[in-house]
């Protein structure tokens, strides 16, 4: 019963959401599952972060990491203890509130000081890495350097048709060969997800 | 000093001296973003354009322009704007400080030219929901206030009292866009995604299924360009063209390095 259980029950309401799709009066039903998948998944962010404590916990016991673990268990609770106090003060989601404080003045910056470094990433990893060493690199070479200039403004009345024209093309057969391929993979996961041949939920 | 270390000087440089020198440069506009703004243009009077927020902070220097440039030429026309998230409820606060910024700007009221819907978790769910009955999933605002008390929500109950939706992505929320609102309910759709997401977009432009799109910061200055307001990406632009250069003569640098190595 323990493994049968949750295996009929996501037997039957995937195919209720798929055949759902296409025959109109099972969408009501439909809804009222989608809506509880939100709740079950609030639930499971829930399981997630207490998943995260623990393991950061584990950490500081065993000496492995602490300065890291321990700035992120101070960041944890002390965005939770601001929120809380937030909440109680008002609307927690309020721009001008001690929570939208901390992400406006430290989770704001942190983040775009991490994205932004990719540019320094970036351009190491193209002197060090990009070589010419056969004729597929040189096409992406190629590619790559006409579409940048084509997104230069000093150089973009030159580059701007043939740019497009990658990207309308050549870049578009590629994307959509990939969607489809990833399309299909997911389409097979899920038909064994269904037919039970594949049973994730019960590890 | 290491190859590195010049390497990350010469990136410093290139961003910084354009930023500080204030250099300015005229972009022309792509295709897809000449559609996103003349689908925006063919929009009647005060219909109602339904934004969703799904980009964070890491986006928020190439997202941020080009939302502030869709929402000056949304108010410009007079349409009605209705925000929410369904990534994060931390993508919401920033989006709703720009909204607001623009909307004192052009001396719109809340409730009655634009609101805030808030976040609600359960991305595909919420988008199917909102073709049915948008107070079954949003009986309230994000402030509290009922949607019947909102003036601008006046008979507005499902897809077809939306014109236009336009998400701002930063992740896949896009794609559910299209698979559940688009494709299903057949709403006109409008994407503003980061640059790297970009090409992978152009699928859905030629299917149709997206009637427009700004991809990163090059988007938001084409854009700017358009409604004829040069803001925040119009300055970032010989910043980001000046970077693009250097990478280039690093790839062309690094690989001459190579040819020399190999002939020996």
């Amino acid at each position: 019963m323990k493994r049968t259980g949750p295996f009929v029950l996501s037997v039957v309401i995937g195919l209720w959401i798929l055949v759902a799709f296409f025959v109109k009066p099972l969408r009501g039903a439909q809804q009222t599952l989608l809506l509880w998948y939100t709740i079950v998944g609030a639930f499971a962010l829930v399981v997630g972060l207490i998943n995260l404590i623990q393991s950061h916990l584990r950490n500081l016991q065993r000496g492995q990491n602490v300065p890291y673990s321990l700035i992120l268990l101070f960041g944890f609770f002390g965005t939770l203890a601001v929120g809380i106090y937030a909440f109680f003060q008002g609307n927690a989601f309020d721009p001008y509130s001690p929570l939208m404080w901390v992400y406006g003045y430290v989770l704001a910056p942190l983040q775009s000081t991490m994205f932004s470094l990719l540019a320094f990433f970036l351009a190491s990893a193209a002197f060090r890495a990009f070589r010419i060493r056969n004729m597929e690199a040189l096409l992406l070479l190629l590619a790559a350097v006409i579409v940048m200039l084509g997104r230069i403004p000093w150089t973009e009345h030159t580059f701007a048709g043939i740019t497009e024209w990658i990207m309308a093309i050549p870049n578009l057969a590629a994307q959509r060969g990939i969607q489809i391929g990833v399309a299909l993979g997911a389409i097979g996961m899920a038909l064994r997800i269904l037919f039970g041949l594949e049973r994730p939920y019960l590890r | 000093m290491t190859a590195r270390r010049i390497v990350y000087t010469l990136v410093f440089l290139a961003v910084a001296v354009p930023l500080l020198l204030g250099i300015r440069a005229r972009v022309e506009p792509s295709p897809p973003v000449k559609a996103a703004y003349e689908a925006i243009e063919a929009l009647p009077e005060s219909s109602l354009v339904l934004i969703g927020i799904d980009f964070g902070p890491s986006t928020m220097p190439e997202m941020n322009p080009m939302y502030e440039a869709l929402l000056e030429h949304l108010f410009r026309r007079n349409l009605r704007v209705a925000v929410l998230s369904l990534q994060s409820a931390l993508d919401l606060p920033n989006g709703i400080q720009v909204l607001e910024k623009v909307a004192r700007r052009f001396g719109k009221r809340y409730g009655v030219d634009y609101a805030n819907l808030g976040y609600k978790p359960g991305l595909e769910a919420v988008i199917v929901s909102l073709g049915q009955e948008i107070r079954d999933i949003f009986p309230e605002d994000a402030q509290g206030h009922p949607l019947d008390s909102l003036p601008m929500f006046r008979g507005v109950h499902n897809y077809n009292d939306i014109a236009l939706v336009i998400d701002l992505a930063s992740g896949g929320t896009y794609g559910s866009w299209i698979q559940f609102a688009q494709a299903r309910f057949g709403v006109k759709l409008l994407v503003g995604v980061t640059a790297v997401m970009g090409p992978e977009t152009y699928p859905y432009l030629q299917s149709r299924q997206l009637v427009g799109m700004l991809a990163g910061l090059k988007g938001a200055a084409e854009y700017e360009t358009l409604i004829q307001r040069p803001g925040l990406a119009s300055r970032g632009m010989p910043a980001q063209a000046v970077v693009h250069l250097l990478i280039i003569l690093f790839i062309l640098y690094g690989n001459w390095g190579f040819w020399k190595q190999w002939r020996r």
